[in-house]
């Protein structure tokens, strides 16, 4: 099997869609002759055309709500956000809009979009290009949102995104784009939003994470092995609406639960998750639930002490994981 | 005897005594909204009352079998123009389960009906005009020659999805029509307070299409300029920005009180230029509304509307539990 990086998968699942559906197009600042400033909509242009690869004027709120009117229409569009922290002109449109349209024509009108955007620090993106937005779209029913975190996640579901009959929001983690490689299958294949993925099977403590951090989660779990402590990781994909059987089966499952999240720590989804525990595992708790995450300023800010100082990374998720498995 | 202006412009007096019975039927539900409101059997009523005439000009304008309209929260002459019937309106206004916009989930006057184009909108103003054009996008995008009508007030035209849907539309040179229905009034904001321009139509400009404005009284007139726009979209033309102006004849809503802000004077001024008196002594000139017809037609309309009350009033609510339905698809 071809191992490809995180964006060339994003590239193949977009070309393959274009390819099955005519109805499929994307449209963003910069998708069409340059190919994505990350290069995700690269050789599209060429093989698609303009009128298929959009370049649109630099308006994020014109970006989603376009795509939108093209969907209720019965297009496939694929919207583009440069950068998740860009997202916020548009904001209007994604929960007002795309995510109401089904439920406030009583299923009359329905808005098939999906919104891709590069979240995520640790590339040096200083305040406005590190975000994590997707606790903004977490409480609006009507939106799905989806943060994978391999190649192979990537392909599956970006395919299931654009093919499901409702909004999705779809970010991508910009620095796991060249950073993670892995195996993806030439051939079509989706994977079901709304699920988790056990990412490795251990029987001491349970990470609950998704995005980068399972990459994280999934080094210092090998670390630990070393020292006998056998890791359970739940990578959760679709982090909205949440797969609240796969939460309370990996919780309960050790017992001893850690939550990992990139994005500030109150309110987050890890936030969601932990209530989901408590309220369905209190007699299956070994220790309380612990959550790792950024801490609670405005973003991480661009001198490179204090990114690192915001950023979670290995060695801090080991020692998260360490505490709780001692307790 | 006036001169006769709708046959230049290609309108039968069959067709123009349809657009006056359209006019009348919108104009006679609004009003049996207000006194339903104010006898506590409707929460809430938005009115069209002094934009009949743009609303059903324009609609008249299209091709009403394949063109797409979003409509903004006064629209009533253009869905009623469109296909939605009375009972239909009068089923939104009781807040029915039968209710084909929203199956009783948002408030009057937020309009949509798949099958007739009448493309599902919102409250917060103005998101509806980028849907406009990534509608005439989808169409250009399938060779399908239909237009897009995207109808809004003065006070939305200053909303950044205007700017952006506007641009956007020119950039691409997509079929839309741009229908600013200028009352005079944001809720309380005279337009003198809301844009520096003369006019919304001097917009047009920054977005590379041009701009018209026109007598928002004078279904003839609006009929025309939306004709041409039409005409220049299904050509590949691009957009057009046509501001039809007009005056509010009623307070923003049935929840506000208009006296606070504007004189009298100037309401009774208006509406001596109200279209459903112009329009009909137009046609009463020209014997194309004689008596007899008049007669008849206000039967018909007062019936129409008496059944749909009644109708609407003894229809059922929603199951309370089908607030739960239609999240996702099912």
């Amino acid at each position: 099997m071809p191992v490809i990086s995180y964006i060339q998968a994003v590239t193949q699942a977009l070309r393959e869609e274009m390819q099955r559906d005519e109805k499929v197009f994307v449209l963003g600042e910069d998708v069409g002759k340059r190919g994505g400033v990350f290069r995700a909509t690269d050789g599209l242009y060429d093989e698609f055309g303009a009128d298929r690869v959009l370049d649109t004027p630099l308006a994020e709120s014109a970006i989603a709500g376009v795509g939108i009117g093209a969907a209720m229409y019965g297009m496939r569009p694929v919207a583009e956000m440069q950068f998740a922290d860009f997202i916020m002109p548009a904001v209007n449109q994604i929960i007002s809009e795309a995510a109401k349209i089904r439920y406030r024509s009583n299923n009359d009108w329905s808005c098939p979009i999906t919104i891709r955007a590069p979240y995520g620090g640790g590339v040096h993106g200083a305040l406005y290009h590190s975000q994590s937005v997707e606790a903004v779209f977490a409480n609006q029913p009507g939106l799905k949102i989806v943060m994978p975190s391999t190649p192979y996640d990537v392909k599956g579901l970006l395919k299931a995104a654009v093919r499901d009959p409702d909004p999705v929001l779809f970010f991508e983690h910009k620095r796991a784009y060249r950073l993670i490689k892995g195996e993806v299958p030439e051939e079509d294949y989706t994977l079901p939003i709304g699920k988790a993925d056990i990412k490795r099977e251990g029987s001491d403590i349970t990470v609950i994470t998704y995005g980068l951090a399972v990459h994280f989660a999934l080094q210092a779990a090998d670390k630990l092995a070393e020292e006998g402590i056998d890791v359970h990781i739940l990578d959760l994909r679709t982090v909205y609406p949440l797969d609240r059987e796969a939460i309370i089966e990996a919780a309960s499952k050790t017992g001893k639960v850690l939550l990992v999240s990139e994005d500030n720590k109150e309110g987050g989804i890890i936030s969601e998750v932990s209530a989901i525990i408590s309220e369905n595992c209190l007699f299956e708790l070994d220790a309380p639930v612990q959550r790792l995450a950024g801490p609670d300023v405005p973003a991480m800010p661009y001198s490179p002490t204090m990114e690192k100082y915001f950023m979670i990374n290995p060695d801090k998720v080991e020692k998260a994981m360490r505490e709780l498995a001692e307790f | 005897m006036a001169e006769n202006r709708h046959e230049k412009l290609g309108l039968t007096d069959d067709q123009v005594l349809e657009m006056y019975r359209i006019m009348l039927t919108a104009r006679k539900v609004d009003e049996r909204m207000w006194l339903l409101n104010r006898a506590g059997k409707i929460p809430f009523v938005i009115s069209c009352q002094g934009q009949e005439a743009a609303q059903v000009g324009a609609a008249f304008a299209l091709d009403r079998d394949k063109d797409y309209v979003l409509p903004y929260y006064r629209d009533m002459g253009v869905v009623i123009a469109f296909g939605m019937t009375v009972k239909e309106l009068m089923l939104s206004g009781f807040a029915k389960a039968e209710d084909p916009n929203s199956g009783s989930r948002q408030m009057p006057g937020h309009f949509g009906q798949k099958k007739n184009r009448i493309v599902t909108g919102s409250s917060p103003v103005t998101t509806q005009v980028p849907h406009a054009v990534g509608i005439a996008l989808a169409g250009k995008m399938e060779k399908k020659d239909f237009v897009s009508l995207v109808t809004f007030g003065e006070g939305s035209s200053n909303q950044g999805d205007f700017h952006e849907g506007a641009n956007f539309a020119g950039v691409h040179k997509l079929p839309v029509i741009f229908m600013v229905e200028n009352n005079k009034y944001a809720i309380s904001i005279p337009v003198e307070r809301q844009l520096a321009c003369e006019k919304v139509s001097d917009r047009a400009i920054g977005y590379g299409m041009p701009g018209y404005t026109v007598d928002g009284n004078d279904p003839l007139e609006v009929f025309e300029v939306v004709k041409q726009a039409a005409e220049r979209g299904r050509n590949g033309e691009g957009p057009t920005l046509i501001e039809a102006v007009s005056y509010r004849l009623t307070a923003h809503s049935s929840d506000d009180d208009d006296r606070t802000y504007r004189e009298k004077e100037e309401v009774d001024e208006a509406r001596k230029k109200d279209s459903i008196i112009t329009f009909g002594n137009y046609l009463r000139s020209l014997d194309i509304l004689t008596e007899d017809i008049e007669k008849q037609m206000n039967e018909e309309i007062t019936d129409l509307v008496n059944e749909a009350t009644d109708y609407a009033e003894n229809a059922p609510y929603a199951d309370p539990e089908s607030a739960l339905k239609y999240v996702y698809e099912e």
